[in-house]
């Protein structure tokens, strides 16, 4: 650790929202300093202010933000006192940034190797034949696979986690003093997670530098911080050595944080009646074809390859996989968006997966589905109350005995009937994914399929939501497909998990089983990457 | 080679829906009323049965509709249009005749509009809630909202008859004998009404997208990551606000592309422009069937050429859109 003089040094920052937001500032009296050679984490919830700061520090604070207080103090000038086009000379140069989507992050028209050059070219660094040659050599300090062909790429052309390694290779390229990282690995996989934050460490050790890294995940923390800073509500909540925080939290919402972090205690292994299933999958297969790029010629995509297993009635199963691994897919078969090449789906015994027309619109209400996006999965112009009842009124319920029926579904999901007449940007993401819940419920289903259910949540969100689904399975005897990337997740609430990995299934077996005793390298290697592992029984 | 290919499988496409084209436009030609025939009868003063079987039988109505179908089908396939009865000349000449007037006409007027459409709206997107960007918006809104005739009237209102800088009609003067340099100059300035009242309309409609478009696309994460790198605004703008705003403007340009032949009849017709609107003005008044299906195919030829001309500067404008679809 380097303790010397800061970097960076915010002090007494007070960032006042414009009027009319729900509070009146982003960020309030907000002080820390970010060493040389250190990492220092901010932590919060969505609308903790946790980015504000930084925004500040870039000189990119939104429109209507602006600083009312304080100071910010990078290498012994006040960034606040800057206009913007002395600011602009120390972004990219003296201070980088990497954001959250890598997917969105770059133009998507423009060649990597020319998204780079821009760098040099913004603060007049090498002739321009020369900076093709940097940036070259960036993309291999990165470690992008073939960085000569990567170099030419157009950013669809390659994975997040590529994409992500093209930023990071962006904001180092005039060696800052100060690195900004926002949730840099909040949109990837746990394996390339873990591969980035690696990567972000070797690189600040390398380079000496400062970074502020901004995160909403306690494992992210454990894993790569130095100093931590909690925030909520735009305050300061909690400062200290990453050690002190997470061993010996001080404040109760530091607690409350850490407790609601799926936790890696043993799950606890839930007797589910050996009945006869209520699903059964069989032998399902399913190829896309898809064109080619850079890095992948024209080629099938085996999204799912053999998949079989069952489920019985009232057992929750879990479906754990990256991206890519065909777990969507299958959620989508089962729920009859998809339809396999070959296999079955037997639903009580029954071929659910052959049915068609009427047939299929009878049986159709018994498998609903919860999906991810809490925001784009309402229609933002209906009532929340009219989007719960749709489904029912198509059934043929008559449109007065389905809004009671929504009102009722809404109350059961702790919105209160009230909220049927509201629309749904009305609502947080953790209510709208309640609304989701009471929706995928109108239908009375036996089998509930969650694709990612609480994957856009904050965590002490998440965990309500979890609970949510867990006590209305039990009242209402429901079954549970649960498909996540999160093997954490998935522990809590799975009495059976299932890994996937390209279309196949990897390994099956109960909840503890499979976290305590993987017999797969793969699942190993996706335990393994969960960030704060190894950290993880000081927490609990 | 992947463009040659699909240039080549664009085309033989095209082929097709050309030939259905012509067989549609000849069956609907068929559909209306009035016996060309009689009305040529009409205007030679006879009105006896004999001279218009004769006149049936020379030009071939006397057939069964098939038979004209694939007289006229055949024709074609062999550039061979027909013959206008009215003017006493091939169609084919006609039409070739007036074909590079109107499109100087409409091709000026394409450039016109969207070189300065596209400047107008990243000027006003550059300007948002300032008056200058304003001032823009309501200028692009008039144009768009006012009926092209009117707007063509009051050019010529004020601008050759009360200035009297430039000619109100014709595509050149008429008896200067100019040649070389002077004929081009004095084209030039016929050409500055006509084609200036045909690219208003567009050019709104290209100002009002381009800066929705721009605005939309600075809202972008790359916009943030551009800034963050320390880029000047200009550069943003440019390089990576306007590029990625241009694309559906592309789609936009191609549709009005398309209209080069057909799209500018009312223009020429206010302004006496010798071109292919006007031709196919007095081929409708004239019931002289030949000549207008011949338009309709050179219209319908243009459409589907710039379709695949739009086609082809979409792919090489957004990297993403590959394959032979």
């Amino acid at each position: 650790m380097n303790d010397t003089t800061p970097v960076l040094s915010i002090r007494g920052l007070t960032l006042a929202l414009p009027e009319g937001a729900d509070r009146d500032n982003a960020v309030e009296d907000v002080s820390y300093n970010v060493a040389r050679g250190e990492i220092m984490c901010v932590v919060g919830e969505s609308g903790s202010g946790k980015s504000m700061a930084a925004n500040a520090v870039m000189g990119l604070l939104p429109k209507g933000v602006r600083p009312t207080a304080g100071e910010v103090i990078f290498n012994g000038q006040d960034l606040l006192t800057l206009d913007e086009k002395q600011h602009r000379q120390l972004r990219g140069l003296r201070i980088g940034m990497i954001f959250q989507e890598p997917m969105t992050a770059l133009n998507p028209l423009m060649r990597v190797g020319a998204q780079i050059a821009e760098v040099f070219e913004a603060h007049g660094r090498y002739h321009a034949r020369e900076r093709q040659g940097r940036a070259l050599a960036l993309l291999e300090e990165v470690g992008i696979p073939q960085p000569e062909r990567a170099i030419r790429a157009y950013p669809f052309q390659l994975s997040g986690g590529q994409r992500q390694r093209v930023m990071i290779a962006m904001a180092l390229a005039l060696e800052p003093e100060l690195l900004i990282a926002d949730e840099p690995t909040t949109a990837l996989d746990v394996t390339t997670q873990a591969q980035i934050l690696e990567l972000i460490r070797n690189l600040q050790r390398r380079h000496g530098m400062a970074v502020m890294f901004i995160t909403h995940d306690f494992g992210v923390v454990a894993e790569i911080a130095t100093r931590v800073c909690v925030m909520r509500h735009g305050r300061i909540v909690e400062l200290g050595t990453v050690g002190e925080v997470l061993d010996n939290p001080q404040h109760a919402y530091t607690r409350a944080l850490l407790d609601a972090i799926p936790s890696n205690v043993v799950p606890q292994a839930r007797d589910a009646e050996r009945q006869a299933p209520l699903l059964e999958v069989k032998h399902l297969r399913k190829v896309f074809r898809s064109r080619g790029g850079l890095f992948k010629p024209a080629r099938e995509v085996r999204a799912l390859d053999d998949i079989s297993f069952t489920l019985a009635p009232g057992e929750t199963v879990g479906i754990v996989g990256e991206s890519g691994s065909g777990k969507s897919t299958l959620g989508r078969c089962v729920v009859r968006l998809e339809h396999p090449d070959s296999g079955s789906i037997l639903l009580s015994g029954t071929d659910y997966s052959s049915l068609k027309g009427n047939a299929l619109r009878r049986e159709r209400h018994r498998v609903q589905m919860i999906f991810q996006d809490p925001y784009a999965s309402l229609n933002p112009r209906h009532r929340v109350g009219y989007a719960i009842a749709q489904g029912p009124m198509a059934n043929g319920m008559p449109r007065a005995q389905a809004m009671r029926r929504a009102e009722e579904l809404l109350e059961l999901v702790g919105l209160g009937a009230v909220a049927v007449d509201r629309f749904p940007h009305e609502f947080s993401g953790g209510q709208r994914q309640r609304i989701g819940i009471a929706r995928a419920l109108a239908l009375n289903p036996e089998l509930i399929v969650a694709d990612e259910a609480v994957s856009a949540l904050d965590v002490s969100i998440q965990a309500q939501v979890l609970e949510l689904l867990d006590e209305l399975k039990h009242k209402l005897s429901l079954s549970l497909l649960f498909i996540t990337h999160d093997l954490r997740v998935a522990a809590q609430i799975c009495d059976t998990i299932i890994v996937m990995q390209q279309g196949r299934i990897v390994e099956q077996g109960t909840a503890p089983e499979v976290f305590l005793t993987p017999h797969e390298a793969y699942t190993r290697q996706l335990l393994d990457a969960i960030p704060g592992r190894a950290h993880e029984p000081a927490i609990a | 080679m992947l463009y040659a290919r699909l240039i080549v499988m664009r085309l033989l496409k095209a082929v097709v829906v050309l030939f259905l084209i012509v067989i549609l436009n000849f069956v609907l030609i068929q559909l209306a009323p009035g016996d060309p025939a009689a009305i040529m009868a009409g205007e030679a003063g006879a009105t006896d049965e004999e001279f218009l079987r004769q006149l049936r039988e020379r030009f071939g109505l006397d057939q069964p509709l098939y038979v004209q179908l694939w007289r006229y089908v055949s024709g074609i396939a062999m550039l061979d249009f027909g013959w206008s009865y009215r003017q006493g000349m091939p169609v084919l000449d006609l039409i070739l005749a007036r074909l590079p007037a109107t499109l100087l006409l409409t091709g000026t007027a394409f450039v016109l509009s969207l070189a300065l459409g596209i400047l107008a709206g990243s000027m006003a997107a550059a300007r948002v809630k300032k008056p200058s960007g304003s001032l823009i918006m309501a200028l692009a809104l008039i144009f768009y909202a006012t009926p092209l005739f009117w707007v063509a009237l009051m050019a010529v209102v004020l601008f050759s008859v009360y200035l009297d800088w430039l000619p109100a009609y014709g595509m050149y003067t008429v008896g200067a004998g100019h040649t070389g340099l002077a004929l081009v100059l004095d084209i030039a300035k016929h050409l500055v009404l006509p084609a200036t009242t045909l690219a208003l309309f567009f050019m709104a409609i290209y100002t009002r997208m381009t800066r929705a478009s721009m605005l939309e696309a600075s809202q972008q994460d790359y916009v943030k990551t551009a800034r963050a790198k320390g880029l000047a605004p200009r550069v943003i703008q440019r390089r990576h606000i306007l590029r990625n705003a241009l694309l559906p403007i592309i789609t936009l340009a191609g549709l009005q592309a398309g209209q080069m032949v057909g799209g500018a009849i009312l223009t020429e017709t206010v302004f006496a422009w010798p071109g292919i609107g006007r031709l196919m003005f007095e081929a409708l008044q004239q019931r002289d069937y030949n000549l207008l299906l011949g338009i309709f195919f050179f219209s319908a030829a243009l459409v589907i050429v710039f379709n695949i001309i739009t086609d082809l500067v979409y792919r090489l404008a957004d990297p993403r859109i590959k394959g032979a679809s």
